[in-house]
């Protein structure tokens, strides 16, 4: 017993002195960002790392949290400490604006293209040789068809995938009862409702369950290389929304911890050459006309409508159709009864 | 609730009695059979598929995989909470088991019952508790804020959700076993003048270590393996505020199967050392039972 | 305050107040305070506000969900667990030791782990999903796969209240009746079985109480599908994402409430068996 009492003691006198080294000189920036922006982080953090030694002759340590976007908000406005957040829709943001006011209102007209340094869009991953022969949205919406997305309740890629879907039909079929019929009936082929994007992605992928995956378009490709090119198809619809991930800073947290230069210089990064080309790289579409016609090859040309112009921005967007009671719920509760 | 709680109740190396005699032959080939096809499954099959998965690109891939600096800050994490958790919850459950076992007072049905309440419910209702009281938006958030103080989303916070759902096992299992022991030993050693930490050393102490041993490993296996109240205080913050069950999600989410599986290969180990510890100390303590009786 | 609270003064023993006194406010710090939390909050939504919580569609269904696949995979360990237990207190063969140790694996094993690795075995890729797949049965993402998860959790609990009722049955009263020329089927009905159904009503009570908690593992097995699959601490959880507090904590409460009733019939269940067995 003495000799447990011993180890438990140093172990304890161990962690007291390693506890604090936590705390130590370089500068640290906390990322808090959503799921499938992983890999794009993890390069980039490299480039702006040597980036700012060479530019600031400073170390700079950054850390990253991943997560769905709506949580990862979550998490900032209940206290973690974000210096920046890069998250999939300005309403998210917008929530850390209202519940926690860590930053100006205005946020979203401080960087440049509202605040989204590279967009994406909304495509279709199908299995290799599309064998249910899925060109476009109306092709969803057919009985035989199953399709996996994640639940727009909670994931930012699975709102746009909705409102994709929502003003597709909106634009066929002209009014807002066809465009709901539509899209409830393009739910009704959904027959796992993860609460990701990377779920759905590995339900997907490597579950092999459902005919097609709705999904960003940068995570699309990212499963083509990364789980086999001969396995998976992208299909690009007639049309798509702008999806723009937005960014900003945290100004009371950056604040606090002193780091709001080096923060600001780290968004500001994203849209230089050397950032858009990294964002390129990882499928995100750029929005530097230059570094976007270097890599025009990789994207298809394709119809893209914005929140702004169709839904009138994601705060009506948001309670419309994704609020308690709204839309999205009330779809599901039709669907239920049936 | 008596997760594994039983110890003291079961009692391996009596021997099994015969009823073969009575009992129609063809049901233990069909009751061996069906248990069998049940352990394959549930037992053997998970198990096989956590450590194939884990090789399926390599022992070289293997190593790569759980010698990540992510990872092993992962694997740091989760040995400071089972740290500190698992001797705070040990102290005070041992103090809990003395006053339930060996005082009658008012309200101490309750209060066992109460002891009980982190098993029954839900951990992700245990993290939620703690962003209500720690979280920005929570009781205490504006002070903590105030004084730089983080607990949500921090180490502090991991921590406190392990030490809540870890905090039955030691007390829940001295309980029955102080109580089965009874006060004599002690009463003896107090009327000869002992003091009280010498009769709980040199008393108390040897008669309950084994079922203590038991709380504790218990105790132990859980806060290592706790995932749904750490996820929800957690951050996620890479190499920071993840744990290693944390960090299994985490790589899963990244395609990286093999690492996930990897990590989780690890768990499963420390799972299996426990179950072997967990035999050798039910040994001992059917021995000891023998003795009290 | 100390001669207050106890009852008799009996006990010789010291360290009454000092123990009770720390492990109280160790217990209130970590668990009693937070406790009060989440139902205070829970008071920032009005009766009629809980209410509508409640019973709203989806989480009525959510607890529809979790309470019959929690129902349902402890009835199903009722079997296998007495099967279990019987094997391992009546029968001699190989390799008895590994397997009543591996029986507390559940135990032991991070919920994780047996999420992922449960999810892939029956996964239609996995070992037994393909194996199934055959037969034309998806097991992975239905419901089906939350009973799956929640048998796995759940089986030691029945075979670790059973076991020792088991062993302890007087052996005699059998081989009195068998003399009486009862067969061994009444002999199961009459004697065996009223003698160890308190425990495993208990065994019920407790995996049932804890598949209703469950989460780790279920959300890397289900579909999670509102309305279907989607088990009540899952919509905890998501309604904490949408910045739903009350929401999160209303239901927090109805589960604990949950939880509390358990308990007391557990405790109930484990003295009446207690009684009976007269110990």
């Amino acid at each position: 017993m003495k000799r447990l009492l011993k180890l438990s003691l140093a172990l304890l006198s161990t962690l007291a002195i390693t506890l604090p080294v936590h705390a130590a000189d370089p500068i640290e920036l906390l990322n808090v960002s959503y799921d499938p922006t992983r890999e794009l982080y993890r390069a980039y953090n490299e480039a702006f790392k040597a980036h700012y030694k060479q530019t600031a002759g400073k170390d700079v340590v950054i850390k990253q949290s991943h997560g769905g976007s709506g949580g990862q908000a979550r998490s900032v406005i209940d206290g973690l400490e974000a210096d920046v957040v890069t998250l999939a829709l300005a309403f998210d943001i917008d929530a850390i604006v209202d519940k926690a006011h860590l930053l100006p209102e205005n946020w979203q007209s401080r960087l440049a293209h509202n605040s989204s340094p590279y967009t994406s869009t909304i495509v279709f991953l199908v299995r290799a040789g599309n064998p249910k022969k899925i060109k476009d949205w109306d092709d969803l919406v057919r009985p035989d068809v199953k399709i996996i997305t994640p639940d727009p309740k909670n994931s930012g890629g699975a709102r746009w995938n909705y409102l994709a879907a929502w003003a597709y039909a909106l634009e066929k079929y002209g009014s807002e009862d066809k465009a709901r019929e539509f899209v409830g009936n393009l739910f009704k082929n959904v027959p796992i409702l993860d609460s990701g994007a990377r779920g759905s992605t590995n339900t997907f992928v490597q579950r092999g369950l459902g005919d097609v995956l709705l999904a960003w378009e940068n995570e699309a490709y990212l499963s083509i290389n990364e789980l086999g090119k001969d396995k998976f198809e992208i299909v690009s619809p007639s049309l798509s929304i702008l999806a723009e991930p937005t960014i900003s800073l945290v100004d009371e947290n950056a604040k606090k911890k002193g780091t709001t230069e080096v923060a600001t210089e780290y968004l500001n990064y994203l849209y230089s050459k050397e950032g858009q080309r990294i964002a390129a790289r990882h499928y995100y579409r750029p929005t530097d006309p230059e570094i976007a016609k270097e890599f025009a090859a990789q994207f298809p040309a394709l119809k893209l409508i914005t929140i702004n112009d169709v839904f009138g921005g994601w705060k009506k967007a948001q309670k419309v159709h994704f609020s308690d009671g709204g839309e999205f719920d009330k779809l599901y509760t039709a669907l239920k009864k049936k | 609730m008596s997760e594994v709680s039983n110890a003291s109740d079961v009692k391996p190396g009596v021997k099994p009695r015969h009823f073969g005699n009575r009992e129609p032959r063809w049901i233990k080939p069909a009751l061996m059979s069906v248990v069998l096809l049940f352990m394959v499954v549930f037992i053997f099959l998970p198990l096989a598929t956590i450590f194939g998965e884990a090789f399926k690109s390599g022992v070289k891939a293997y190593a790569t995989a759980i010698t990540e600096p992510d990872v092993l800050a992962a694997i740091r994490l989760t040995l400071l909470t089972a740290a500190i958790c698992v001797p705070l919850n040990t102290v005070f459950g041992v103090m809990l088991a003395w006053a339930i076992a060996k005082f009658d007072f008012f309200g101490k049905h309750v209060l066992v019952t109460l002891i009980e309440i982190p098993f029954a419910i839900s951990p992700v209702i245990a993290g939620l508790m703690f962003v209500l009281l720690f979280g920005t938006q929570g009781w205490f958030g504006p002070f903590l804020r105030a004084h730089d103080i983080k607990i949500i989303f921090a180490v502090p916070g991991i921590i406190l959700a392990t030490a809540f759902v870890t905090f039955p096992f030691v007390a829940r299992e001295l309980i029955p076993l102080m109580q089965e022991i009874g006060k004599d030993d002690e009463e003896a050693a107090i009327t000869l003048g002992a003091s009280g930490l010498k009769m709980f050393f040199r008393v108390t102490l040897p008669n309950i270590k084994w079922g203590l041993l038991y709380g504790v490993i218990l105790t132990n296996a859980r806060a290592i393996g706790e995932f749904g109240a750490v996820a929800v205080v957690s951050g996620l913050v890479r190499g920071e505020t993840t744990t290693m069950p944390l960090y299994i999600d985490i790589l899963y989410g990244e395609y990286m199967f093999n690492a996930a599986f990897a990590v989780a290969s690890l768990l499963t180990l420390l799972a299996l050392v426990t179950l072997v510890v967990k035999t050798i100390i039910e040994h001992y303590l059917a021995e000891q039972r023998k003795q009290v009786n | 305050m100390k001669k207050f609270l106890l009852k008799k003064n009996g006990s010789k023993l010291p360290g009454f107040g000092l123990t009770l006194g720390f492990s109280l406010a160790y217990m209130s710090f970590l668990v009693l305070i937070p406790l009060g939390a989440l139902v205070l909050y829970s008071t920032r939504s009005t009766p009629a506000g809980f209410l509508a919580i409640i019973s709203d569609d989806r989480v009525s269904a959510a607890f529809e969900v979790s309470v019959l696949s929690a129902f349902y995979a402890a009835l199903v360990n009722c079997f296998f667990g007495l099967a279990i237990a019987w094997m391992l207190t009546r029968y001699e063969f190989y390799g008895k030791k590994i397997i009543d140790a591996l029986i507390d694996l559940p135990f032991a094993i991070p919920t994780a782990v047996a999420g992922i690795s449960l999810a892939t075995v029956f996964s239609a890729n996995g070992a037994l999903g393909k194996l199934l797949a055959n037969f034309n049965i998806e097991i992975a993402y239905s419901r089906t796969s939350i009973v799956i998860a929640l048998i796995f959790i759940g089986f030691p609990f029945i075979v670790r209240t059973v076991q020792p009722v088991l062993e302890d049955l007087d052996q005699e009263v059998e081989e009195a009746a068998s003399s009486l020329g009862a067969n061994f089927f009444q002999i199961f009905t009459r004697i065996i079985f009223p003698a160890i159904f308190p425990a495993l009503l208990t065994g019920f009570a407790l995996a049932f109480a804890r598949g209703l908690g469950e989460y780790g593992s279920i959300i890397f097995i289900s579909s999670n599908m509102p309305y279907e699959t989607e088990i009540v601490p899952l919509l905890i959880v998501k309604k904490l994402l949408q910045f739903d507090y009350v929401g999160a904590s209303v239901i927090g409460v109805a589960m604990l409430v949950c939880a509390f009733l358990l308990l007391l019939s557990i405790n109930f269940l484990q003295g009446y068996a207690r009684n009976r067995r007269g110990t």
